[in-house]
C-alpha cells in the first residue's frame, strides 16, 4: 500500500462569534484604520442589500439575491485583492464588487435589468456576476492563464457558492489550475445552502476544501463571518498564487441569513430557529464589539456610519431611477464587434418594431 | 503556390496566424507532441513553443471557458475539439458566455476564439465521430459557425476566423480532409465570414450545400449538365450569420433550389434557409424548396452510415424532381 494523501483541514479564525479573540492578530490587523475600513465596508453591503430587497419588493428592481450574513467572504476577498488582479464573481458577491469600486447605482443597474450595469467604471477587467452556477470557474482558470503567459504577477480570484462545488467545470477548472500551477484562488462561499438543499446533500465530503487535495492544491477552510480571517486567509493564498506557487481554496464557512433571492421563501424548508442561532454568529455585530472594545469604534460613529450609508444608497437610487433607458438597439449593436452584414434587416425589424410599439402607446 | 489537402491548409492557416499574431495561441487534447489526432497542428509546438501551444487536460467545456477567460485577457485562443461528437459539453460555454460577453457588458469585455473541430461522416468511424452538429452551434447568438468546402477555402476562412473579434465556431468536413489537393497561396489573405460562395453560376436550379456536401453538388451540376439542366452550386461556407441575399439573387435568377445537408432534417439548417426562400423569395419559386438530409436518427453506425447519409442518386433525384415543374 502507498499513501498518498493524509490530510488535516484547517480552520481558520481569529475573531469569535461574542467579538473576542481565538488567535494573535496578523500584524496588517493591528492597524486600527484598516479594521474599520472593513468594517464600514460590510455595513455599507448590507446597507445595500436592504435597500436592494425593498426595491424589489416595491416593484422598482428585478430579483435580486442578499449577502445578508455573508458580508466578510465579499469584503474580506476583495481586500485581499489587489486592484490590478481579477476578480469573477458569482451572483451574491456584491460586496466584493463595491469594494473593489463597482458603483451601487451599476449594481442596481444591472439588477435592474439593464445590461449597462456590468459596463462599470470601476475595475474594468473584472467579469460580471455570473448565473450559470460554477460556469464562471473556467473563465478564471483562462483569465489565470494569462497572467502566467505574460508572467504577469496578477491573481485571478473565482467566487462561487457550495452548492457550484457539485459541478463539473468547476472541478475541470481546478484540475487545470492545478496541474498549471496557475495564479487562482477560489474563494467557496459556503453558506450552508444552495436555494433550499443543504450543504449536506450536495457532497459525502467532509469539508469542500479537501477538494483540492485531489486537484495538487492546498485547500483551507476559515471562519467566513470573521472578515479577520477571511482577509488574512484569502490573502495569505493570492500572495501565494503570485510568487507563482500555484492555485489555492478557500471554504469560507459562513450562513445565508437571507432567502436564496426575493423570489425564495426559506420558510418552506429551514426552521427560523436555525435562522436566529445564526444571527448570534453573523459578522458585522463581532467585529463592532471588538473594534468598541479596542476603542476604535463607539455609538457616534456608528450613527454616523449608518447616515452616511443611507445617503450613499439613497443618492445611488435616485441615480438608478433617473437614468434614461437605454437605446433598443443597444440589444444588437453589442452582439458582434461590428453588425454582420445579414443581421442588418433584424436590426431595420427592430427599429420599425420600436416605432410601432410606440404608435400603439399613443393611441 | 503549394498543392495542400484541406488538413494541411487549415494546419498552414495556422501557422501563419500564429506568425503574425502572438497572442495567438492553440488549445486541445492532444494538439502538442501528438500534432493533434487528424495532425491539423503538426508542428506547431516545434516551431512556436510549448506557451503557445497548450495540451490541455481532457474537458471539452473547460477549454472553451479557459477560451472566455484568455480572450477577455487579450489573447485570441483557437481550440480544437478531437471528434464533433464531444463537442457538446462546450455548448454551454459558448451559449452562456462566448456569444454573450460582449452583449453583456456592452463592450466592455470580449472573448475572440475560434472553436474548431472536424465533423460529418462517411469515414467509417466509431459511434459518435460521424456526426453533423452545425445546427446546434448556428443557434447560438452571438457566435459565427463557418464551414469550408475546400483547402483554399478552408486557409481563408479559418484566417478570417482567427482574425475575428468574435468567438466563431469553425467545422471540418473531416471526411474531405484528405479527399483532393487544390493550390493555395500562402498569403495570409483572408475570405470574408459572413458570405457565400457561388461555386457554379447556374440557370435552372439552385443547389445549396456545405462541407463535405460540396463534392457531391459539384458532381450532380456536372451530371445535371450533361441533361441540359444548369445549376448554380452555392457554397454556404458561414452558415451564421447566414448570407440570404446571396441566396435570394440565386433564386431569383433559377426559381428552383435544393438543399443538401449531412444533419438530420427537422429544425436544421435546411429549415432555415427554405424559411428564408419561402419568406422572402417565395414569388420566384418555379418549384417547391426541397431538401435532401440525413434522417431523424441518431447517426447509425458504419453499416448503415451511407443510407443515412445524402449522396449523388439522391441529390440528382431531388433536382429532378424540382426540375419538373416548369
Ligand atoms: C447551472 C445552474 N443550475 C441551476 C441554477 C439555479 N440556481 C441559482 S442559484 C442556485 C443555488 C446555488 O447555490 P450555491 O452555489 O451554494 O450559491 P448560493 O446561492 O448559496 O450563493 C441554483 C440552483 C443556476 N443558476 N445555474
Ligand atoms: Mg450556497
Amino acid at each position: 500500500m502507498v499513501e498518498v494523501a493524509s490530510f488535516r483541514i484547517e480552520r481558520i479564525q481569529y475573531l469569535r462569534a461574542d467579538g473576542t479573540l481565538a488567535a494573535p492578530l496578523p500584524p496588517w490587523a493591528e492597524d486600527g484604520e484598516e479594521l474599520v475600513r472593513l468594517y464600514r465596508a460590510m455595513v455599507l453591503t448590507r446597507a445595500y442589500d436592504t435597500k436592494a430587497v425593498n426595491l424589489q419588493r416595491t416593484g422598482r428592481l428585478g430579483t435580486v439575491a442578499s449577502s445578508l450574513g455573508q458580508e466578510a467572504v465579499a469584503v474580506g476577498t476583495a481586500a485581499a485583492m489587489r486592484p490590478q488582479d481579477v476578480l469573477l464573481p458569482s451572483f451574491r458577491e456584491q460586496g466584493a464588487m463595491l469594494y473593489r469600486g463597482v458603483r451601487i447605482e451599476e449594481l442596481l443597474t444591472f439588477w435592474g435589468g439593464d445590461e449597462r450595469g456590468s459596463n462599470w467604471s470601476g475595475p474594468r477587467e473584472d467579469f460580471p456576476v455570473c448565473i450559470p452556477v460554477g460556469t464562471h470557474a473556467p473563465h478564471a482558470a483562462g483569465v489565470a492563464t494569462a497572467f502566467k503567459l505574460r508572467r504577469e504577477p496578477r491573481v485571478a480570484v473565482c467566487m462561487l457558492g457550495d452548492g457550484a462545488t457539485s459541478k463539473g467545470d468547476v472541478y475541470e477548472a481546478w484540475n487545470l489550475a492545478g496541474v498549471w500551477r496557475l495564479p487562482m484562488v477560489t474563494v467557496v462561499n459556503n453558506n450552508q445552502w444552495a436555494i433550499s438543499v443543504p450543504r449536506s446533500a450536495q457532497t459525502a465530503a467532509a469539508t469542500l476544501a479537501q477538494k483540492a487535495i485531489a486537484c495538487g492544491m492546498p485547500g483551507v477552510q476559515v471562519d467566513g463571518n470573521d472578515v479577520i480571517a477571511v482577509r488574512e486567509v484569502v490573502g495569505r493564498m493570492i500572495e501565494r498564487a503570485r510568487a507563482g506557487e500555484g492555485p489555492a481554496i478557500v471554504e469560507a464557512v459562513t450562513y445565508r441569513l437571507s432567502d436564496h433571492t426575493t423570489a425564495d421563501d426559506a420558510r418552506r424548508y429551514r426552521d427560523d430557529a436555525e435562522v436566529s442561532a445564526h444571527w448570534k454568529e453573523e459578522p458585522i455585530a463581532r467585529l463592532r464589539t471588538f473594534l468598541t472594545a479596542r476603542g476604535l469604534w463607539d455609538k457616534d460613529k456608528e450613527e454616523q456610519l449608518l447616515a452616511w450609508c443611507a445617503r450613499e444608497v439613497e443618492s445611488a437610487v435616485e441615480a438608478y431611477l433617473a437614468r434614461a433607458p437605454a437605446p433598443a438597439t443597444d440589444m444588437i449593436d453589442y452582439v458582434f464587434a461590428e453588425l454582420p452584414a445579414p443581421m442588418r434587416a433584424q436590426r431595420a425589424e427592430l427599429v420599425r418594431r420600436v416605432a410601432r410599439r410606440a404608435e400603439g402607446a399613443e393611441r | 503556390m503549394t498543392a495542400m489537402t484541406l488538413v494541411e491548409a487549415v494546419r498552414t492557416a495556422l501557422a501563419r496566424a500564429m506568425a503574425e499574431d502572438p497572442t495567438v495561441l492553440v488549445l486541445g487534447e492532444d494538439v502538442g507532441k501528438d500534432g493533434g489526432v487528424f495532425r491539423a497542428t503538426e508542428g506547431l509546438l516545434e516551431r512556436f513553443g510549448p506557451e503557445r501551444v497548450l495540451d490541455t487536460p481532457l474537458s471539452e467545456a473547460l477549454f472553451v471557458g479557459l477560451a472566455v477567460g484568455l480572450g477577455a485577457q487579450g489573447f485570441k485562443p483557437v481550440v480544437e475539439f478531437q471528434f464533433d461528437g464531444f463537442s457538446y459539453p462546450a455548448i454551454d460555454q459558448l451559449v452562456n458566455h462566448a456569444g454573450r460577453l460582449r452583449a453583456r457588458t456592452r463592450g466592455r469585455l470580449s472573448c475572440p476564439m475560434v472553436v474548431r473541430f472536424p465533423y460529418g461522416g462517411g469515414v467509417r468511424a466509431p459511434e459518435h465521430h460521424s456526426e453533423s452538429p452545425e445546427a446546434f452551434f448556428a443557434h447560438i447568438p452571438g457566435v459565427r459557425t463557418v464551414i469550408p468546402s475546400s483547402p483554399a477555402r478552408a486557409y481563408g476562412l479559418l484566417l478570417a476566423a482567427i482574425r475575428d473579434p468574435d468567438p466563431v465556431v469553425f467545422l471540418e468536413p473531416k471526411r474531405i480532409y484528405r479527399a483532393v489537393r487544390e493550390e493555395v497561396v500562402d498569403d495570409g489573405r483572408a475570405l470574408p465570414l459572413d458570405r457565400c460562395f457561388v461555386l457554379r453560376e447556374g440557370r435552372d436550379l439552385t443547389l445549396v450545400a456545405w462541407g463535405a456536401m460540396i463534392p457531391v453538388a459539384l458532381q450532380a451540376s456536372a451530371e445535371l449538365a450533361k441533361e441540359g439542366v444548369s445549376v448554380e452550386v452555392i457554397d454556404i461556407a458561414t452558415l451564421k450569420p447566414l448570407d440570404c441575399a446571396t441566396l435570394l439573387d440565386s433564386v431569383a435568377k433559377t426559381g428552383r433550389c435544393v438543399i443538401v445537408h449531412e444533419a438530420p432534417p427537422s429544425f436544421g439548417p435546411g429549415a432555415e434557409i427554405a424559411a428564408v426562400l419561402a419568406s422572402e423569395g417565395l414569388f420566384s419559386l418555379l418549384a417547391p424548396v426541397l431538401r435532401v438530409t440525413a434522417f431523424d436518427v441518431p447517426t447509425p453506425l458504419p453499416r448503415l452510415e451511407e443510407l443515412f447519409l445524402p449522396a449523388l442518386a439522391d441529390v440528382l433525384e431531388a433536382c429532378r424532381r424540382a426540375m419538373a415543374h416548369r
